[in-house]
């Protein structure tokens, strides 16, 4: 590598990390201008936590969680270093020390390298309460947990659960937030008795209000887990001879946890940046362009605060790597990161739930224009929050038929329907352009009842006069039905009501009986 | 046994249930005499509906539906007024050359002399290439080989290039890149017909070639007809009032859409793992970008909610799990994009993660546009094509067309600019100078048309081959009148690859000549002793020796057997005498025989909405109009039936802007402006407007589209532009 290049250390070798090596390789593909080396701690190559719990629920498996086909960085000229921290860096000096833990065939070793811009990528840990008996030792961050309780973050933690849930039978899951959810949904589709534990009056109070809490309860319920709310976990005890391992909850309750599955939130990993001496509020606090307090630093994804907001998302820190890999690379030098909309999505095949934007509004709120519908026996919620006729939030549950419509609406910010309705079904409310169902005697005379023929209702009506009392007879002269036959029904029907309707009169028929129409052109 | 039942026994039939059955049994039970009359087959769509012509003057002649596997007994409104046609007023009988700014009549030998002259003369002083073809997908099977023969051999030009490029190319790209072979459907039609599930991505037929809605029944009244579509189009709606699903996609947005739906084929175990392993490659390279495409990403991009993308890969699993027919079927609004290629490649991608390709019951297809839309594709009528879907800068290629045709290969030209590069370089430095026009109204159809229309006017000589005056012929310098439909004999290639016998059973009026006639006539004047035979059997024999060994091989068909009712498929070859129905069922026609995931991503249109244009346009067609419209538009009924251009549009859409239904409005884009009537449609998204593309002059859908290019098959942007709606003052 010739020093011409320019040489672009990334730190983390996660979603965002790896997203912005290869951003960057977009808009510099033969490597002639910038060199760069992700860092990762994890073992693995870059892989897609998303898919974490899709690959505990059983469809998939941890291979395919790859973010790139084996070869593809070093193909493009990707420096990717797994297994691997970096201990320290200099920021005078633009160094980093890379450092082994020892673990791996290497042992322990340590290398020093220059880079001319380091961005951190560092993402966030989960973060496992100091509860008595869920850590190995002493309780404290990133400390070994025990035997039977995992933390709900890295493809290392996805195979625990999966091996784990092959011998367990029961589980709890602390924390009911989006991840704890998923994790459930997973262990449910190994057959595994799940009980989730969660501190507040509803599941993922994040994202909703008390009325689509409830309801969201009532679903997780229906798919067959259990849920605790309102209390937390006292405790944890392992299995000993003569108990099953369980856990205590703050009312005294005993549940049987053979595996206990910890999804209490995350904390963005700062450590780096503390002893660097960057800004760190929640994270590495950075500007629109993704700079920390010092030259030639950057942060973006999980460990980056911006505008006072921590992402918890992929899709932020995915704009962040666009955004910066524009910057370092000059290719479009006013680009700048003003933040991403907020849409969280609950994936699991039973329950449908999306959440955007301000939801904890008041239906009477004077400020906003809120519409709600619910539906809780059949899991149903629905609240969208307007403001200047603008979607600003929204809560949707088990009404998946709207979400695609309304996640659109609230990303871009266009006006809504004015029919409030068809806002709210995410379509119109009746559709046009179809005959089927409809009833022929309310039908216009210009309603076309052959598409293919462009036959209207007056033509056939007007061939039925001049003696064409079949389809057949209609079809020879008007051709209705001869293109893809099917409005035959329809103009069966239609000469059954006119045979019924006008048997021998020539003169406009009267409105006749709606039940014999319909039997007519069903 | 009369010719309509030859034609049409190859079995199928007894499972067909026939649309027009009074028409169609009486004429059946005709014996092939005259009287019969002639069975020939649509003037216009790929479908190449089967149709009875009887009557033999202009006046008399009358068109009735025949029984055949692909229409069934149906026929839509164009079919039925196909007649009109060929007595429309306006018909052209004489040659026209242009003098004092007129096209005024001329004799045979005046007009091809001012062709022959011009040519002779621009070559010579300007070279080869400076005299351009540009033909269309409309021609017979005959005149789409003979017109590539004449650019090569005759004008040995490189610059050849046909409407086709704006119609198939992405979607032929894609089949050649995944399966090694681009043929519309890989399995007859009829295939469709009995399966459970099908998904249409782009596709309109209940417009675009309605009798193909019969072999959709079975799918829409089992609820398993899906139609990703901007709009809730008839065909939408049909799959709708079956319990089916509408999937509404952004336009632009269905790579997306089909990397989605991968997605969740993987995730949620509806994925073929055997059959991607036995019969595909490139998986692993795929899926990881497919990976990244959540569901619920794809569903902010694409605003088709998650529930009915899973919906949708569930019921195609389904029915091929129970072995009720599962089909993924791709055409032109999720082609005609920049990145059409890429993106039927996810479509691909999603099919072959399904394990739908190369199994019976199960397939992916593209639906053939125009009439001779498959073997105008084939036959050297392509920039970068040979006869027999060759390659022209294939040296084995290269030899042994040059060997049928009696030439040294040496003396082929290589590939040229495809049809918009071709058309954008007219009467530049280094670009052509004379170009000749054969079944096509690039003034109306070509993309950024106004862009198009003054490169026309930049050249020598304009020369239009047409039966009407059309938008280009009218701007022309020769126009040479020609025959139509049902005065010419010939074969085209259906929608499945099968080939047809098209029929004359008509004189053309006097004054009228063959393409064939013109060519031949013209080699002879600009000094090319090459033989141009003017006989389409003739012409049809060297165009099977040299489809020999090429991918479309059609070596064994011949007039006798199409005449005899034989149901031939290419290939069809010494080694495969009946034809192939069904291809790719032992192994796809790649060097390995293994299928191709190709990775590819979303990419989204080329030109992004924003404030000063906000809206997305798509363009499309109505029923009653075929193409650019230059034939349909002569045809009273269907004109009566069609109205005037419109612009279709939410109401609040329309509103925001002062418009209501009926209002006259101007849709804006970068390039141009269309006036269209507003046309109301609450099941519109409030994005996006849709224009047809039958109209010229200020009616001219074209006038907005963007002519970014796919960079693979060279297709344009024809599916999604920025456009804003304005009052008329």
């Amino acid at each position: 590598m010739t020093r011409t290049r320019r040489h672009v250390l990334v730190v983390g070798n996660g979603m965002a990390g790896a997203r912005l090596a290869e951003e960057i390789r977009q808009r510099d593909p033969e490597a002639a201008r910038f060199a760069v080396t992700v860092v990762g701690e994890e073992p693995h190559p870059a892989y897609n936590r998303v898919l974490l719990s899709t690959v505990v629920a059983g469809g998939i498996t941890p291979r395919d969680t790859r973010l790139k086909p084996g070869g593809w960085w070093a193909a493009r000229h990707i420096d990717v270093v797994t297994g691997t921290r970096v201990t320290s860096v200099d920021v005078d000096a633009h160094t980093a020390t890379l450092g082994t833990d020892g673990t791996g065939r290497t042992g322990r070793t340590e290398r020093i390298v220059a880079w001319d811009e380091l961005v951190l990528a560092t993402g966030s840990t989960s973060f496992v309460p100091p509860t008595d008996g869920l850590y190995a030792g002493a309780p404290r961050p990133g400390a070994v947990l025990a035997d039977g309780v995992v933390a709900f973050r890295t493809v290392d933690d996805c195979g625990r659960i999966v091996e784990a849930a092959g011998s367990a039978s029961t589980a709890v899951v602390i924390g009911g937030g989006l991840l704890g959810l998923e994790a459930a949904r997973g262990l449910l589709a190994r057959g595994v008795d799940v009980t989730v534990v969660h501190p507040q009056d509803f599941p993922m109070d994040r994202q909703l209000d008390a009325d689509g809490g409830a309801v969201l309860s009532r679903v997780v319920r229906g798919i067959g887990a259990r849920l605790v709310l309102g209390r937390f976990v006292a405790a944890r005890h392992a299995r000993t001879d003569s108990v099953p391992a369980h856990v205590v909850l703050d009312d005294g309750t005993s549940l049987a946890a053979d595996l206990v599955v910890v999804a209490t939130g995350v904390r963005p990993r700062t450590d780096l940046a503390v002893a660097i001496g960057l800004d760190v509020a929640r994270g590495v606090v950075v500007d629109d362009r993704l700079a920390t307090s010092v030259p030639h630093v950057h942060a973006i994804g999980e460990c980056a605060e911006h505008r006072g907001e921590v992402p918890g998302l992929v899709q932020p820190g995915w704009d962040q790597a666009r955004v910066l890999a524009d910057v370092l690379t000059g290719s479009d030098p006013r680009a700048v990161y003003e933040g991403t909309s907020v849409l969280t999505r609950l994936k699991a095949p039973d329950i449908d739930l999306a959440s955007m934007g301000t939801v904890d509004v008041d239906v009477h709120d004077p400020g906003h224009e809120v519409l709600a519908f619910t539906d809780p026996s059949r899991g149903r919620y629905a609240k969208l929050v307007l403001r200047h006729d603008r979607l600003v939030g929204a809560i949707l549950l088990g009404v998946g038929d709207a979400a695609g419509a309304l996640t659109q609406l609230y990303d871009t910010g266009s006006v809504a329907p004015r029919d409030r309705l068809s806002l709210m079904l995410g379509r119109a409310i009746s559709r046009s352009g179809t005959t089927e169902g409809v009833n022929l005697a309310e039908m216009p005379g210009t309603a076309v009842i052959c598409r293919c023929n462009t036959v209207t209702k007056s033509a056939i009506v007007g061939a039925f006069r001049s003696g064409a009392d079949t389809v057949g007879a209609v079809a020879d002269a008007t051709r209705a039905t001869t293109g893809c036959g099917s409005c035959k029904s329809a103009v069966d029907g239609l000469c059954s009501w006119l045979r019924s309707a006008e048997p021998t009169s020539p003169t406009p028929a009267p409105v006749p009986a709606p039940a014999a129409l319909t039997e007519g052109a069903a | 046994m009369t010719t309509d039942l030859m034609e049409s026994g190859n079995g199928e039939l007894g499972t067909c249930v026939d649309v027009h059955s009074r028409t169609s049994r009486a004429l059946e039970a005709d014996a092939p005499s005259e009287r019969a009359g002639v069975a020939t087959h649509c003037a216009y769509c790929g479908l190449q509906c089967a149709m009875t012509l009887t009557g033999s003057t202009t006046t008399d002649l009358a068109v009735a539906p025949r029984r055949f596997p692909t229409n069934r007994g149906g026929l839509c409104q164009k079919g039925w007024t196909s007649a009109e046609l060929l007595r429309a007023p306006g018909r052209l009988t004489t040659p026209l050359v242009r003098r004092d700014g007129e096209l005024v009549p001329a004799s045979w030998d005046d007009a091809l002399g001012i062709v022959a002259d011009a040519i002779v003369r621009t070559q010579t002083a300007y070279g080869r290439d400076a005299v351009a073809v540009f033909g269309g997908g409309g021609l017979t099977n005959e005149k789409a080989y003979q017109l590539g023969k004449f650019a090569r051999v005759a004008l040995r030009t490189s610059q050849i290039d046909y409407n086709g490029r704006w119609c198939m190319s992405s979607a032929a790209a894609a089949g050649i890149r995944s399966f090694g072979l681009d043929r519309g459907l890989p399995f007859p039609v009829t295939d469709i017909g009995s399966a459970h599930a099908v998904l249409l991505l782009g596709a309109n037929p209940a417009e675009t070639m309605p009798p193909f809605l019969t072999h959709l029944v079975r799918a829409a009244e089992a609820g398993g007809l899906m139609v990703a579509d901007p709009r809730l189009t008839p065909t939408a709606a049909k799959a709708v009032d079956g319990g089916g699903l509408h999937l509404q996609l952004r336009p632009g947005s269905d790579a997306a859409l089909a990397l989605g739906m991968l997605h969740l084929a993987v995730t949620e175990g509806y994925a073929d793992r055997h059959f991607i392993a036995e019969r595909t490659s490139g998986f692993d390279d795929l899926w990881p970008i497919a990976a990244q495409w959540l569901p619920e990403r794809v569903e902010r991009v694409t605003g088709v909610a998650v529930t009915t993308m899973r919906a949708a890969v569930a019921a195609l699993a389904r029915a091929r799990d129970t072995e009720r027919g599962a089909y993924i079927l791709s055409a032109r609004g999720t082609e005609q994009h920049a990145t059409g290629t890429d993106t039927v490649s996810a479509c691909i991608g999603l099919a072959l993660a399904l394990g739908l390709p190369g199994n019976p019951g199960t397939g992916y297809g593209t639906i053939t546009g125009q009439g001779n839309g498959q073997g105008g594709r084939e036959h050297g009528q392509k920039a970068d094509q040979l006869p027999g879907y060759r390659k022209i800068d294939d040296p084995a290629a290269r030899a042994h067309v040059a060997a049928v045709w009696g030439v040294d290969p040496a003396d082929l030209p290589g590939p040229g600019r495809s049809a918009f590069e071709l058309l954008s370089a007219l009467g530049t430095d280094g670009g052509p100078r004379v170009l000749m026009v054969h079944g096509s109204n690039p003034v109306v159809s070509a993309p950024d048309a106004r862009v198009v229309s003054e490169r026309l006017t930049a050249l020598d000589l304009l020369i239009v081959s047409d039966f009407v005056l059309s938008e280009t012929a009218a701007v022309a310098d020769v126009v040479l009148p020609v025959l139509q439909w049902a005065e010419e004999e010939g074969t085209l290639t259906n929608l499945e690859g099968r080939v047809l016998r098209r029929r004359r059973a008509l004189t053309a009026p006097v004054g009228c000549r063959s393409e064939l006639e013109i060519w031949s006539e013209l080699a002879g004047r600009i000094g090319c002793s090459t033989d141009f035979p003017t006989d389409p059997r003739t012409v049809f024999d060297e165009l099977r020796r040299a489809s020999a060994g090429g991918p479309a091989d059609y070596s064994a068909v011949t007039w006798e057997r199409l005449d005899a009712g034989e149901s031939l498929h290419w290939p069809c070859s010494t080694e495969r005498p009946q034809g192939t129905p069904r291809l790719f069922l032992d192994a796809f026609a790649t060097p390995d025989g293994l299928a191709r995931f190709v990775p590819v991503d979303h990419v989204g249109p080329a030109e992004a909405d924003d404030a000063e244009f906000p809206l997305v346009a798509t363009t499309g067609r109505v029923l009653q109009h075929y193409q650019s419209g230059a034939q349909t538009r002569l045809v009273a009924e269907l004109c009566a039936s069609a109205g005037e251009m419109f612009v279709q549009v939410h109401p609040d859409t329309a509103s925001a802007v002062g418009l209501g239904e009926g209002d006259l409005a101007d849709v804006v884009s970068r390039r141009g402006r269309t006036r269209a009537a507003v046309r109301v449609d609450e099941d519109m998204r409030a994005d996006v407007v849709f224009l047809p593309f039958h109209w010229g002059g200020e009616a001219r859908a074209n006038s907005l589209t963007h002519a970014a290019l796919d960079p693979t098959s060279r297709m344009p942007e024809f599916k999604a532009c920025a456009v804003r709606l304005e009052a008329i003052a």
